[in-house]
Order: C-alpha cells, then structure tokens, then sequence
C-alpha cells in the first residue's frame, strides 16, 4: 500500500539551516546536508527545503546546496522559496532537487503553475497554500502570511489542481507555532475535495496529531521544530502511527 | 565498465549521477549513437510527459537506435513507459521495445501516485537480496498492468508494474536513485548483470 508521508522542513537562509537544532549526533547543526543524512537515517519519507534568502545572488548559493544534498541523500527532496519563473525551476531540478514548491508567485500568476506543469510535469509542481481561519471561513494569505488575499482556501485548491499541481502543501497558519495540533477541518475538506496528494503542516505538537491528521485524509504530514529539537523523533513516531493502522514505512 | 545515461533533456540526470557515484561508478551522459552502442550499461532515465518525450528522442534517432541495443538496459519511471508499446498519455506511440500498454489510473484515486510503496511478487536478478514488501519510491499517473513481462508488482490499490523485463530490456517505474539503501541495492544488481 501507499504509505502515509512524513517530512521534516529545513529553513535555509544564505545555504544553512537557521531553524535551532538540538541534535548531539550531529556535529554541525547549520548543514543541511548533515541535517538531511540524519533525518533520511531515521526514516524521514522526504525532506522540504524551504530558503527564505532574499537576494537573487545569495540564491546562487542555494543552488550549490539543492547539488550537494543530491549527491548526498537517497529520498527525494522538494526545495521553496522565492521561486517565480520557470528558468528558476530548471536549474533547481538540473541540480537534482524532485520537486519546488511556489506560493505567493502563483498568486501573483497563477499561469506559472501551468507553465511549470507543461515544462517539467506535475508531478515536481508542489503548490503551497497558507491559510487562515477567519469569521467567514479558511482564506488564503500570501507573502508568508501578511496579505489577505480574498481567496478561498478550497477555491484555490482546486484551481491550482486545474492548473496543473501536482501536490498540495497546506500550511495553516492559524495552528502554526501552536503545538496544539494541524488543521483538521480544513486539510480533510480540501484532501477530499481535490484528486492530488495533500501535505498537512503547521500546528504538530506529538504523535496523536500526526494520527488525527492522517485519519482526516491527509496523504503527508509535514513539521520543523518537533523534529529539530527531538520532541517528537521520527522512529518513534512512525512505530506509533503503524501500531494506529496507519500505513507507514518502518 | 563503461555505463551510460542516455540524454534526450528529459531525466533527472543529476540524481542517477549522484546515485552511481555513491555505489563508487562514474557514467558518460550521451545522445551519442556509438557511444551508447559500446556502453556495458545503459541507463535511461525520465521525468515529464511521455508526448514531449517521444519527440525529444526523435531528434537524435534514438527512437531507432534504442530498440537494437543488446547490452543490460535500465528505464527509470518514464524510462520505464517509453520502453512500451503505446500510453494514454497524450495518446502516444511509445518505442515499443516491451510489449505492453501504458493506462492512466483509474481517476477516484489520487494521482500522481505519490510516496513509498510496497514491492511484492520479486522474479528477476533485478531483485537479488530484496526482500518481498520492500518499499520503493514513486510519482507517477500512468502505469503499466500486470503483465507476463512484470518482474515486480506494487498495488495501488490494484496491482500495477513496478517493474518490467524483456529480454535485455530491464524498466522499474520507481526511482532507484531517490529509494534509500533498498534502491541503491537495486541500482547496484544492474550493474552487477
């Protein structure tokens, strides 16, 4: 059977990792690679990258490091960040990333999921909603979460799916950072309502979250600080959601 | 040993790079008919739509050259389809080599069929030191049936190819080079055919 996905999300700024780390296997908590090799260790299914450098020439650098975890890791890899045109894609999956995830530039343009789609096949076009829950319902924000878009979370989930995506990161930003759980409404709404995978994030604080989300429909579950600092290691995680007859790699 | 990846800019060719660096081989990626002819291995990867494909080996013949080859011969996920006889995918004739279709899948389910998945019912030298229900790593939305020519099979939820065998012609619609030690495993047993 297809397994349920689970992803640890490294934040890379200037080609480091910028998210605390508290491993003490690791020896440099800043290397991505480093960081990538243990979670793909440990069973992680696969890893986002997400660069929040601002400047096109310290993004060179983040090319350099989509080639070195390539050379060094054997699970795939998706890579986001400031990606607005299809020349910033090719070089990204030349240098061996699997997927890019874009957000805002598809807002911006959503013509661009579509020529991404054409060029490179859905199945390396992840598109990342992020989504706040408001008196009238879940609506989109862009511009990591400053602008209210107007846009229905479901709305533009399905449009994206139109488009060409062929995955959907759904990131809720009204349980991010909260530890209190994902966004269970919302992510078993849109993973019924659209034919494509859905990644659940934001809100993961122990392993019945991961359950609740997966029972919900999610296809993957995606979290950063629970895994970089060890509260909810992925081993035992994974054995946790297994014994819940949760169809899981171990 | 001389491998080659056969290069029609439209394979994740950095990866399958990177996989054989890590079992210690080096390969030449070439559209080079002589080159590929004397290659020991020849690797053929793919991602992308299988119409575009077709076309882009058109343009260096390699459409008529592939099917003669005599030597081991790997397809990797759309490696694997363009080995067929004719997909779904924008209706195309595919090369023809393994006499068999390739079908969208059925559409109440999600596709891509994305993640890692069991790989059941092993049969080849492919699979030398795999154990049954190994997991393996795949994104694809076309798939070949289960077939006399099917080496491997994984279910979504109905059985499907996860890897063919014709002849000289071996095809596995997952990725070796993004499957962990298991598809490092398999990667290395074609080397060793």
């Amino acid at each position: 059977m297809l397994t349920k996905r689970i992803i640890p999300c490294l934040d890379i700024k200037n080609g480091r990792t910028v998210k605390g780390v508290r491993f003490e296997d690791i020896r440099d908590a800043g290397d991505p690679v480093e960081l990538a090799a243990l979670y793909a260790k440990q069973g992680a299914d696969e890893l986002v990258f997400l660069d929040i450098t601002a400047t096109n020439e310290k993004r060179k650098t983040l090319v350099e490091l989509v080639r070195e975890v390539a050379r060094y890791i054997d699970i795939p890899f998706t890579v986001g960040g400031g990606i607005s045109a299809v020349e910033d894609v090719e070089v990204l999956l030349q240098n061996g990333a699997d997927k890019v995830s874009v957000n805002s530039s598809a807002i911006h343009r959503p013509e661009l999921i579509t020529e991404l789609a054409s060029r490179f096949g859905s199945q390396c076009v992840t598109v990342a909603i992020d989504t706040k829950s408001t008196p009238e319902g879940w609506k989109v924000f862009s511009k990591a979460g400053t602008v209210d878009t107007d846009l229905w979370a479901l709305d533009w989930a399905k449009e994206v799916v139109e488009r060409g995506a062929g995955e959907i990161l759904l990131t809720s930003m009204s349980n991010d950072g909260t530890k209190n759980g994902f966004a269970l409404d919302i992510t078993g709404e849109i993973s019924r309502n659209v034919i494509v995978p859905v990644i659940a994030s934001g809100g993961a604080g122990n392993e019945q979250h991961f359950l609740d989300v997966f029972e919900v429909g999610a296809d993957a579950a995606l979290a950063a600080s629970i895994f970089h600092f060890q509260e909810v290691p992925i081993p035992g995680l994974k054995r946790f959601l297994a014994e819940n007859k949760i169809d899981i790699r171990i | 040993m001389k491998i080659v990846i056969v290069d029609y800019k439209a394979g994740n060719v950095q990866s399958v790079l990177f996989a054989l660096e890590r079992l210690g081989a080096h390969a030449t990626v070439t559209s080079n008919a002589e080159e590929i002819q004397s290659a020991d291995k020849v690797i053929f990867p793919g991602v992308g739509e299988a119409s575009s494909a077709m076309r882009a080996l058109k343009v260096n013949n390699l459409d008529q050259l592939l099917p003669t080859l005599t030597q081991p011969f790997l397809g990797v996920c759309l490696g694997m389809q363009l080995l067929c006889q004719h997909s779904e995918e924008g209706d195309t004739q595919m090369l023809g080599i393994i006499p068999v279709p390739v079908k969208k899948f059925d559409a109440a389910i999600k596709v891509p069929h994305m993640g890692w998945n069991n790989l059941h019912h092993l049969k080849s030298d492919l699979f030398t030191g795999i154990q049954e229900e190994e997991y393996a790593y795949f994104v694809h939305s076309f798939y070949a049936p289960v077939t006399e020519h099917t080496i491997a099979q994984s279910s979504y939820p109905e059985p499907f190819s996860a890897a063919l065998q014709y002849k000289n012609f071996y095809a596995v619609q997952f990725h070796t080079e993004k499957s962990g030690p298991a598809g490092a495993h398999i990667l290395q047993n074609f080397l060793n055919l």
